[in-house]
């Protein structure tokens, strides 16, 4: 790593040691960021990167080590002090208020708090002069709940740009977006870091890694195992270095896709600000649909739809051969589909409940785990056992609140409570988001065996490497409507890519006339 | 200094967590104790004696337990699934009202027949009262924690207009007190010569019947999912708007039910006073239990030992004895306190 | 008295504005609270302990604008102590708030009790005088009915708008309303959100509290119990009504106080043919209708009743 010309660094981190109760986040990790470039924190889910880079921005304080900034100690734990450094953050999950305007948002924190005046009309002027030289345009003030996902992210730029950030923290900023869309970031962070600033670029995704950044530091498990200059270096040699091993893909052979499980005919429904317009699609008994598109464009709604949450304001839905008679989720678990839902959190568990409960959460009822009212506590407990270890469920005992349980771990179980009923059809929603490779391998192995078991999966995923792993077909879908389905084998990134943009390649525009 | 959440807590942990909170907020009213000059061990011995200090005591402390156990076994139902009931005051009156309207004479049946009728009325009543602020809440998103509440006063100015009106007594010599219950109707006593009553049974059977529901039934299951998590509850097919329904039923009956054990167990008539403010004392009996139907029992105990006890306190040495509401007051509080105890644990940094 | 005359006698104005004060420094008061994300159950303690401590200053030989500033300061340590618990450590802002109204009554009947051991009749004090503003209370009706009112109630008027340009012209309200709706956000910009929210409540809690002192130091001239009656949750309800919004939280006030002045007419009017019982009433099943009203669409600060961790993502 040592040249002979020493370009000034900007930021150096030492020695910095973060525990979590018992995961050890980060392990003595040291690094530094040099004026004018940009340095990649590569690293899977769970590698300890979003800790380090909090630590660096002041939310959380360190076990032990130090931050030097231009040379200067850093205050731990302070926000304001990071940004009084020149630091600025735009994180993974945007910072903004939704009920307000941009412009509010913007200039929250910039003015002396006992001040009795707002100096609204040059913070708007300095606003535009920004967002003219960076090439961000967003209505000052436009509520900020109205906003895409593509321009919010515009605000959070500005956000740290109006505090005159010298050094960029970018945690993940393309998960929410397009290729495309992608692209014209990376331009506006090569305009920035002509201008001067530095960045530091956080991502998993090995593409955008080897495009935008100069030099590269790879986490695994809360320690830098190697930094690289971009220019010498090579996929492999990064992938092999975030995952500490070869990962083996799984593989998926061909299949004749059987009888349709699901059947989406012409439906249209709005439900929680998204919606689906005369949606069409058909998912057969051995094979993987996925759905591809930057969050907010319809997967939310078609995703309630199949678990029972909202109803089809037209066109029908049907399951497994019959029009799906209710729609309520009890009425879809009845039906045979078994759903993965997005947030495991919200959605998928009951934390203080135990495993073996949460186990039973949809199958309570059943008369193998309960009689006349009462449950029965032996054959539940029976079957958490069983289950736990077909899915490999570790960290917890069938008695344990399942609040100990990993993120990893909490999939499985989640998986494992819809998998072992061999359903018919399974709605899978973002099923490896925030889960390390390991876990993520596991899973994709268990869609894979579940679809050539016989059951038919509707994959939805903002994970394109994902889709294209798993899925026979894909679909693309862009404001509510969804693209022709297009076998996985004639389907690539930037055909993809455009489609999730809304630029329709062929003929017609809604999904109405094709063969699905 | 941080908080970092435990992976599990030991059973001794979750029980003695609350008792050192108890015994923290009867150490501090100490001081109101001193403030008003008084001595402090005499005090403190007086409200022991008071409370448990002779047979007749006891049997007190067990009476005022009897409405306790209650409305702490509406309130520990009704928090668990994240309905918060401060309506226990109205539906106790509720009950209450309901226990006087069938048990003055408007049916004729044996006492084996007659109390279940009277407790099924109340139940019914209460069940009824609270079902309101539910289902405005599950339909209109309309907050119940001041929907309950202010039914509390609706509930009392109407059953003062019934006493001073057209239930008032002929033979009560202007009293504002309802005709008094049949014979039939009466909660037999338990113990000669002390007020204490089948209520107190009535209670026992109550909360070991609410403890098998919670923990080993569909609605108990359902309950508790809904209140940890409705989302995933929602998810998961479970009937939420059901499960909620059904809770503020068995809420609203059981502290319908401590208006009967005063009207037709402690006093034999409704008058205006018979709750000094039991359904809002149920909260804290609840939160002090842990939201436990089993631990209610032990917590209504407790609470009514500290409310008899500062009557017997206040008698010996002067003090005011609204000094049992600050004490339980204080006691919940430091039992809230606590319970972060358990959950987390405090590190440096 | 006929209806109609009824609405044009200075006195009904008069009372309307007069009921109005406690309810417009409770409602302006909770609103703050709301807004920083602390739903405040201690509204009607925090009123009670007001009341009784103003009272007893005033009674013990103090002076009454002193008093005011006692109840505002006991008023801001009980909001420090629901802060304690509900921000600083995340419990429940529920039982929070239920256990604040619970200790701080109970403390006020305790401590009255204490200093003022027996006696059956409450010993009486001099109250607020109303001031006639120059001038203006010259104005037919409006002037007698808005102009001659006691110096709280000056003040609680006052509070509204200063409320308004606080929160919305200032840094510090914008910093409240945004910890209130996202307060992460606010901790990414360098804010202390916790400080904040404290702030807010300690703020609004010693509104509540002057709200209560009004009503021992302005309007009666005693503290008897269950004095606020249930005003304190009134004022929960407005500020749903009033949609989080200072100028609404007047107009709901005084709303609501108009419906009381009126029902306490009509009341003294049809005596024989409504038990004044129902007349009662009024005052809480308009306020469940008024939430009724405003619930379902009713825009919530974002993060009302959740917990600020620092260190938890």
């Amino acid at each position: 790593m040592s040249s002979n010309v020493q370009p000034p660094s900007v930021l150096s981190v030492r020695g910095i040691s973060k525990r979590f109760g018992d995961i050890q986040a980060n392990r003595d990790i040291s690094l530094s960021l040099n004026a004018g470039e940009v340095l990649a924190l590569l690293g899977e889910n769970g590698a300890g990167k979003t800790t380090l880079m909090s630590i660096l921005f002041g939310h959380y304080v360190a076990d032990a080590g130090s931050i030097e900034v231009n040379g200067r100690p850093l205050p731990p734990g302070s926000p304001s002090a990071a940004i009084d450094a020149g630091i600025g953050m735009v994180h993974q999950h945007f910072t903004l208020a939704d009920n307000l305007s941009v412009l509010d948002n913007v200039v929250l924190g910039t003015e002396r708090l006992w001040s009795p005046f707002q100096r609204r009309r040059q913070a708007r002027d300095r606003l535009s002069a920004l967002a003219d030289r960076f090439g961000l345009n967003v209505d000052p003030d436009a509520r900020v709940g109205n906003l895409s996902v593509g321009e919010r992210q515009r605000v959070e730029l500005l956000k740290v740009l109006y505090r005159d950030a010298r050094i960029l923290i970018l945690d993940e900023p393309t998960a929410v977006l397009t290729p495309q869309e992608a692209e014209a970031l990376f331009q506006t962070l090569t305009e920035m870091v002509s201008n001067g600033l530095s960045v530091i670029f956080i991502s998993h995704k090995l593409n955008e890694v080897m495009a935008i950044a100069q030099r590269i530091a790879v986490l695994r498990h809360g320690a830098v195992v190697g930094e690289y200059n971009r220019a010498d270096t090579s996929r492999t040699e990064l992938a092999t270095a975030m995952v500490g091993r070869e990962v083996a893909s799984p593989t998926r052979t061909q299949m004749d896709a059987g009888e349709p499980v699901l059947e989406l005919k012409s439906v249209s429904l709005r439900h929680n600000n998204s919606r689906l317009l005369h949606a069409t699609l058909k998912v057969g008994q051995h094979e993987v649909l996925g759905i591809a598109g930057v969050s907010g464009n319809g997967q939310t709604a078609l995703a309630d739809l199949v678990s029972g949450l909202c109803v089809p304001e037209s066109g029908e839905l049907v399951v497994l051969g019959r029009p799906a008679g209710g729609h309520t989720p009890a009425h879809m678990v009845a039906a045979g589909v078994g759903r993965i839902p997005e947030d495991r959190h919200t959605a998928g568990v009951v934390h203080e409940m135990t495993v073996s409960e949460n186990l039973v959460l949809e199958s309570y009822r059943q008369p193998e785990f309960s009689r006349f009212g009462w449950l029965r506590v032996r054959p539940i407990l029976e079957h958490a056992r069983t289950l736990m270890e077909r899915y490999d469920v570790r960290g917890a005992g069938p008695d344990t609140r399942t609040s100990s349980l990993s993120g990893g771990n909490m999939q499985k179980l989640i998986l494992a409570r819809v998998l072992s009923r061999r359903p018919p059809l399974v709605l899978a929603c973002q099923p490896t988001r925030g889960l390390d490779v390991g876990a993520t391998a596991y899973v994709h192995q268990q869609i894979l065996e579940t679809r050539n078991q016989g059951s038919g999966i509707l994959l939805i995923s903002e994970d394109l490497d994902e889709l294209l792993t798993l899925s026979d077909r894909i679909m693309v879908v862009y404001q509510g409507e969804l693209s022709p389905a297009i076998p996985t084998e004639q389907a690539d990134r930037a055909r993809l890519g455009l489609l999730m943009s809304g630029q329709r390649t062929t003929g017609p525009s809604s999904g109405r006339d094709h063969a699905a | 200094m941080r908080l970092e959440p435990r992976t599990e807590a030991t059973f001794w942990l979750r029980a003695m967590a609350p008792i050192l909170a108890v015994i923290v907020a009867l150490a501090l009213c100490g001081f109101l104790i001193l403030w008003a000059g008084a001595p402090l061990l005499e005090a403190y011995a007086a409200l022991a004696r008071g409370a448990l200090g002779s047979r007749f005591a006891l049997s007190e402390t067990l009476t005022r337990a009897t409405p306790l156990i209650f409305t702490g076994l509406a309130v520990a139902v009704a928090f668990r699934a994240k309905l918060w009931n401060i309506g226990g005051e109205g539906q106790l009156y509720a009950g209450a009202l309901a226990a006087t309207w069938v048990g003055t004479g408007a049916i004729d049946l044996p006492a084996y027949l007659m109390i279940p009728a009277i407790f099924s009325a109340a139940a019914l009543a209460g069940g009824l009262l609270l079902l309101l602020p539910t289902l405005l809440k599950i339909r209109l998103k309309v907050d119940e924690v001041v929907t309950t509440l202010l039914l509390n006063f609706v509930v009392l100015l109407f059953v003062n207009y019934l006493l001073f009106g057209p239930w008032k007594d002929p033979l009560s010599m202007g009293w504002p007190q309802a005709a008094p219950i049949v014979d039939s109707g009466l909660l037999p006593n338990l113990v000669d010569r002390t007020r204490l009553h089948f209520g107190l049974l009535a209670g026992l059977v109550a909360s070991v019947a609410v403890w098998i529901v919670m923990r080993f039934t569909h609605w108990g299951f359902e309950i508790r999912a809904v209140g940890l998590n409705t989302p995933a509850a929602v998810f998961a097919g479970i009937p939420v708007n059901a499960t909620v329904v059904r809770t503020a039923l068995l809420s609203g009956g059981l502290a319908a039910c401590a208006g009967v054990t005063e009207v037709c167990g402690t006093k034999g008539y409704l008058t205006l006073d018979i709750s000094p403010g039991f359904g809002y004392t149920g909260i804290a009996v609840a939160m002090l239990a842990g939201l436990h139907p089993l631990g209610v029992v032990v917590s209504a105990v407790f609470v009514a030992a500290i409310y008899n006890g500062a009557d017997s306190m206040s008698r010996a040495v002067g003090i005011s004895n609204y000094l049992a509401d600050v004490m339980t007051a204080v006691a919940l509080l430091a039992v809230l306190v606590s319970s972060l105890l358990v959950q987390y644990r405090i590190r440096r940094g | 008295m006929d209806l109609l005359e009824m609405f044009v006698s200075v006195g009904f104005w008069a009372a309307t504005v007069r009921m109005a004060t406690p309810l417009i420094f409770g409602t302006i008061g909770e609103l703050i609270c709301e807004r920083a994300g602390v739903l405040n159950l201690g509204i009607e303690g925090i009123m009670t302990f007001g009341a009784m401590i103003a009272w007893m200053w005033v009674y013990q030989g103090g002076d009454l604008w002193m008093a005011v500033a006692v109840a505002a300061g006991c008023g801001a340590a009980w909001g420090l102590l629901h802060a304690t618990f509900s921000v600083y450590l995340g419990l429940s802002q529920h039982v929070t708030g239920i256990g604040i109204t619970l200790l701080a009554s109970s403390l006020s009947y305790f401590s009255f009790r204490l200093l003022l051991p027996d006696v059956s009749t409450p010993p009486k004090i001099e109250p607020f005088e109303p001031i006639a503003l120059p001038g203006l209370s010259e104005i037919p009706v409006l002037g007698e009915a808005l102009f001659t009112q006691t110096a709280l109630t000056y003040l609680a008027l006052a509070t509204v708008p200063l409320c308004w340009y606080v929160l919305y012209r200032t840094p510090l309200g914008l910093a409240v309303r945004m910890v209130g709706e996202n307060p992460m956000a606010a901790a990414s910009q360098g804010l202390d959100v916790l400080a904040i929210r404290t702030g807010a409540v300690c703020a609004g809690s010693a509104l509540m509290s002057v709200g209560g002192a009004f009503l021992t130091i302005s309007v009666f001239d005693a503290f008897y119990f269950e004095m606020i009656n249930g005003r304190g949750w009134i004022c929960i309800a407005l500020v749903i009504f009033a949609s989080w919004r200072p100028g609404k939280a007047l107009f709901g006030a005084l709303l609501f106080a108009a419906f009381d002045a009126l029902q306490i007419r009509v009341q003294q009017a049809s005596s024989t043919l409504i038990p004044y019982q129902f007349f009662l009433m009024l005052p809480y099943v308009l306020s469940i209708v008024a939430l009724i009203i405003m619930s379902r669409k009713a825009a919530y600060p974002k993060a009302l009743l959740v917990p600020f961790r620092r260190g938890e993502r």
